[in-house]
């Protein structure tokens, strides 16, 4: 950061994705303050992250074009690690870790658009090195990993598993199959409704063509892996019978979990494990706005819509009504993918007794008990208190056992000392510059 | 220093030529790194989630520990050690 940043805004959206991006965008064409924080070196968020041997699509190209001439203040490298509401100043303060050094904000409303994670669920040796996420190999691969002639192997469930397959036989892999999860009458389905989108049904089109020789099956998981020598023997079963696939890269993931962190952490309500919203992107707390895939999984046209949505009112203008539109239509759609892509229970019974499930505290799944909630499992196994603060493992056993999530405290990432007591000293210097502002 | 579209770090000891603006858990896939870091029981693991979200890709950069190579772009000079080579 070359220059001080004033840390007082009227909009700060944390998450620079495609729907903070458009939160941003309205709200400083409005003439409003706003700070944008993002964690990676640049915005973009999952879908939209730079590809260091690609130009930026031309939707993600023209967003971050309008980013950059909007006038909002983009923080990079910046982990949010706590927010909340001060009475004393009347403002949210936001602690973040920029890079490693404190970044404390206050503003008047937030613009919440924290966007999603994979769904990870254990099976004997999901813990090799070599089996990645499949949008987690993604941004590998965006980030200069070269898969040339490497054997891939991409598995597990929903529409993400196309895109990336034609990205990697793109980028020179062997991709060695595609295999979904759901049955095949559901992905035949859910392919037909796409005929009343026809750009998304040539896209989808576009990219089984990439990967053309590899079969793509439905009906099919990994029941293991095993490392043998340098390379990865993958289990593919259907579930009457199993046969082993040699590959160097087994790509696994089921879908996505929304990231409610932050919102939960500022005390935002939940509906269904997302954050409930209503038209206006409203949360359950004034002046607290959800835009995106932490209100509902519904993809990159959605999360612009919300976007633009949520950052019109928080900057005190009216939405346009094609994004209002947009988003109802589109919470349909996403609501059929959903259905179709749901998870079977053959799923649940994956994990041996000494499968790793906490995988930064190695807790077996044999020493889970079904009875119990997040709370004991932290408290008998320490499962749950590792780095990742719950989030591989929790979005696991919330579906291998159903259990909800444990409830959120700060800090809702690994942060320094120096920033958590940073947070704490910046709230009398704020304010300070609230009173200035007023 | 090193020309063009490249830069050289350093890993556990090893002198790398990568791409400039690659990301480092990249650079390291690459380099046939197989443990970024070991798990408490021992074992070896590498990226998972590439997002930044699983920390299984943390590693020593410049000395800091528990800095995650996944959601950090390369520069010149960078040191780096991996969980293999510091246990």
């Amino acid at each position: 950061m070359t220059e001080a940043l004033n840390p007082d805004c009227d909009v700060a959206v944390i998450g620079g994705g495609p729907a903070g991006i458009a939160a941003a965008c309205v709200a400083a064409e409005a003439g409003r303050r706003v700070v944008l924080l993002d964690e990676n070196p640049e915005p973009g968020g999952q879908i939209w992250r730079r590809d260091i041997r690609h130009a930026a699509p031309p939707l993600a190209a023209r967003w971050l074009a309008r980013l950059s001439a909007s006038g909002a203040r983009v923080v990079s490298e910046a982990s949010v690690v706590s927010a909340r509401f001060d009475h004393g100043i009347s403002r949210f303060v936001i602690v973040a870790e920029h890079g490693t050094s404190p970044q404390v904000i206050s503003a008047g409303r937030i613009v919440l658009a924290t966007g999603a994670r994979e769904r990870f669920l254990p099976f004997p040796g999901w813990t090799l090195p070599g089996v990645l996420g499949i949008g987690g190999a993604q941004a590998l691969l965006k980030g200069g990993m070269d898969v040339a002639h490497r054997r891939v192997l991409i598995a597990g469930s929903g529409p993400l598993l196309l895109p990336v397959a034609a990205s990697m036989a793109r980028a020179g892999a062997h991709v060695l199959g595609v295999c979904e999860q759901a049955p095949a009458y559901r992905v035949l389905r859910f392919t037909a409704s796409l005929s009343v989108r026809p750009s998304l049904l040539a896209q989808a089109v576009r990219y089984r063509v990439a990967f053309a020789r590899a079969p793509y099956r439905t009906g099919t998981w990994i029941a293991e892996a095993r490392r043998d020598g340098e390379h990865i023997v993958a289990m593919l079963t259907d579930g009457a019978r199993e046969r082993p696939i040699h590959c160097d890269l087994l790509c696994v993931a089921f879908g996505l979990v929304p990231n409610t962190e932050v919102a939960r952490q500022l005390g935002c309500a939940t509906r269904g494990g997302c954050i409930d919203v209503d038209e206006d992107q409203r949360t359950s707390l004034p002046n607290v706005f959800c835009a995106g895939e932490p209100a509902g999984i519904g993809g990159v046209e959605l999360a612009l819509a919300e976007g633009e949505v949520a950052g019109s009112i928080a900057a005190g203008v009216m939405p346009s009504g094609g994004a209002r539109r947009a988003r109802a239509r589109l919470r349909v759609q996403a609501a059929r993918m959903h259905r179709a892509f749901a998870l079977r229970d053959e799923l649940r019974a994956l994990p041996a007794a000494d499968t790793i499930v906490c995988r930064c505290e190695d807790v077996p799944f044999g020493a889970m008990r079904s009875a119990w909630a997040p709370r004991q499992a932290k408290l008998y196994t320490r499962a749950g208190m590792g780095p990742c603060q719950g989030r591989i493992c929790g979005a696991a056993l919330h579906y291998l056992f159903d259990w909800d999530v444990d409830s959120v405290r700060p800090p809702v990432e690994p942060a320094r000392v120096e920033t958590l007591i940073a947070g704490a000293a910046l709230v009398a210097a704020d304010s300070h510059i609230a009173s200035e502002n007023t | 220093m090193s020309g063009g579209n490249t830069v050289r770090i350093q890993v556990d000891g090893r002198e790398l030529t990568v791409r400039a603006d690659a990301t480092l858990a990249s650079a390291l896939m690459d380099a046939d790194v197989i443990g970024f870091r070991t798990s408490v029981s021992g074992d070896a693991r590498a990226p998972l989630c590439g997002m930044g979200v699983c920390y299984e890709c943390r590693v020593w950069v410049d000395g800091e520990a528990h800095r995650r190579s996944c959601m950090m772009r390369v520069r010149d000079g960078m040191v780096v050690v991996t969980g293999a080579a510091h246990d």
